[in-house]
């Protein structure tokens, strides 16, 4: 009985923690989310805080106006899209080679498949840029999709590992009675092993996604000119919006706040939550496919 | 014996054939590694020891020794403290997104309704962050969950001593980011305690031991390969981040007149060589033990 209530108890405590942490993890969104909801005159009413006296949906207007909201979500889609998929499918011909082959000098290998993981990537960010400016590759999607296409995109490593781990598990006497039914090696990787990894697959490509929807600092130097996706339109908020909502005039009509400012934050990630309520269960048991737990 | 010879012949091409078919499989990755990696890793450390002049026929670079290693800390009024104040952001964010992240799994183990919630709300921010929403909501003190100057508690810390005072007015200041960057580490963690023996828990209970020496005994020891991981991946994650002020100084001294290209190579190779210090020091710290004694 005694140790009932001091369950009951525990579980009780671990809830209100939960709940706070709950709290101060979406604390930002909600701020987000109140404020944008705001119009002038509760944002600078000292007495609303939190909840606005009323819906006002105009700093939305002004937010999808500035971001230039559907050529940049497309941007975005085409920016993070191709190259996930391009990720998706290199790191899946890595990992299988890594996983079921041997050949001389693979622990080397193995180790700079690592190397390259923790190596920022500001160091190899100038060569690239001239490399690819030499061939006339700077302001085209170029810079972000041959990386990825050669295994060397957003964290690939951790994609090559997650592939790694799921080929090296699964029983080697399917590929052998394939291999006696005659088929070659290629056949086996595309009929056999690709068709069951497709878990990780999905790991791969929704990780991918997310990751390249929310880089800027390599894109932006390499293709930001000429392709603006959302977090980069976002990045340059400020001057968009007073270039098409000059105050030159000193009037304060115009004046950029919070409000609007926080409706494009919140247009920004939002494909990004409908992604992730649609997706969640795949991202949540996405550690356990990488292996990294031990089996 | 003439069929053993053939088998160990056709074994021997069948060798050769696996590696031929490794090497094909892994050919990309080999490729751009090369391309993308190894090439502009030792490039930039020639250009940071050169001076860069672009020509109409390309890019020239002429030996110059170590004269921007020596400006980027003599000269440079921006580097030094861009730097202080990113090594201080890696160096305490890690420990506390390792020890928050381990605190939150260990919540989470337990049985209760609603898991599933909490575990999504938690890994959400993963999703989200991004250089310029993380700018956003700062520059609009979205992440400002207490304003800590209005509390009197804050003040006493302030009062303290600078070395122990400062760490805990840093966690005030840096909750949400710290919590926001401990997404993947909670689930690794959490993944980690659901994959040990529960056979080993009841044996100690029946010894009667408490949660507490079961926590440092059993659960801890168990985790340590997990917190090396979780290291890695948070200094890498953070040190990566497009905000930190290196990278910004970095980036913004790309086309610097008159030192392009090399003047910011140093810094990021000076950059490099310091995260890989901080690498070194989580590795000589939560490197397992056990296997040595």
């Amino acid at each position: 009985m005694k140790r009932l209530i001091f369950s009951y108890a525990q579980k009780g405590i671990i809830y209100v923690l939960l709940l706070i942490l709950g709290f101060v993890y979406l604390y930002p969104i909600i701020f987000m989310v109140t404020t944008s909801l705001m119009d002038m005159e509760d944002l600078v009413n000292p007495t609303v805080k939190w909840i606005p006296t009323s819906l006002y949906f105009g700093n939305f207007a002004i937010a999808l106006k500035v971001l230039d909201y559907g050529k940049s979500l497309l941007a975005s889609l085409a920016m993070a899209g191709l190259p996930a998929i391009f990720q998706t499918i290199s790191c899946a011909l890595i990992g299988y080679g890594f996983a079921r082959m041997e050949f001389p000098l693979k622990g080397l290998w193995f180790a700079m498949l690592i190397f390259s993981f923790l190596l920022p990537a500001q160091v190899t960010m100038i060569p690239k840029y001239i490399m690819f400016n030499a061939y006339g590759m700077i302001n085209t999607p170029l810079p972000s999709l041959l990386p990825a296409l050669l295994g060397q995109g957003i964290r690939s490593t951790i994609f090559v590992l997650i592939f790694y781990q799921f080929f090296h598990s699964y029983p080697k006497s399917m590929d052998e009675a394939a291999q006696i039914d005659g088929a070659n090696t290629w056949t086996i990787f595309l009929r056999i092993a690709l068709p069951m990894s497709i878990p990780s697959i999905v790991v791969s490509l929704i990780f991918s996604f997310v990751w390249y929807w929310n880089e800027t600092y390599l894109s932006g130097i390499f293709f930001g000119r000429v392709i603006q996706t959302l977090p980069m339109k976002l990045q340059a908020f400020v001057d968009s919006y007073s270039r098409l909502y000059p105050t030159s005039d000193g009037s304060t009509v115009n004046a950029l706040n919070e409000s609007i400012r926080m409706a494009g934050t919140l247009l920004t990630i939002i494909p990004l939550i409908i992604f992730y309520l649609i997706l969640q269960k795949q991202f949540v048991e996405s550690i356990d496919r990488t292996g990294i737990t031990g089996e | 014996m003439d069929n053993a010879k053939a088998g160990n012949k056709k074994r021997l091409t069948l060798r050769k054939r696996n590696a031929i078919e490794g090497y094909l499989f892994i050919s990309p990755w080999l490729i751009g590694f090369f391309l993308f990696t190894a090439f502009p890793f030792f490039y930039s450390l020639y250009l940071s020891l050169s001076k860069v002049n672009i020509t109409p026929q390309g890019i020239t670079a002429q030996w110059n020794g170590l004269s921007n290693y020596i400006d980027i800390f003599t000269k440079d009024i921006e580097f030094v403290p861009a730097l202080i104040d990113t090594v201080i952001f890696v160096g305490l964010s890690t420990p506390l997104i390792i020890v928050a992240a381990l605190l939150i799994a260990l919540m989470l183990n337990s049985q209760f309704k609603g898991r599933s919630v909490f575990r999504a709300i938690y890994f959400l921010p993963v999703i989200i962050i991004s250089g310029p929403v993380m700018s956003e909501l700062i520059n609009n003190k979205a992440i400002n969950i207490i304003e800590p100057t209005r509390y009197s508690i804050y003040q006493i810390f302030k009062t303290l001593p600078l070395n122990i005072g400062s760490p805990i007015i840093y966690v005030f200041d840096n909750m949400v980011t710290i919590l926001w960057f401990s997404g993947v580490q909670i689930l690794i963690f959490l993944a980690g305690i659901q994959k040990i023996d529960k056979a080993l828990y009841e044996a100690a209970q029946i010894d009667g031991a408490s949660s507490w020496e079961i926590f440092w005994k059993i659960i801890l020891p168990d985790l340590m390969p997990l917190a090396l991981i979780n290291a890695i991946y948070t200094i890498v994650d953070v040190a990566t981040f497009p905000n930190n002020k290196i990278n910004v100084e970095i980036a913004s001294n790309m086309f610097k007149t008159g030192n392009v290209y090399s003047y910011s190579s140093a810094m990021s190779w000076t950059y490099c060589l310091i995260i890989f210090v901080i690498l070194g020091i989580a590795f000589l710290i939560l490197r397992d033990r056990r296997s040595e004694s």
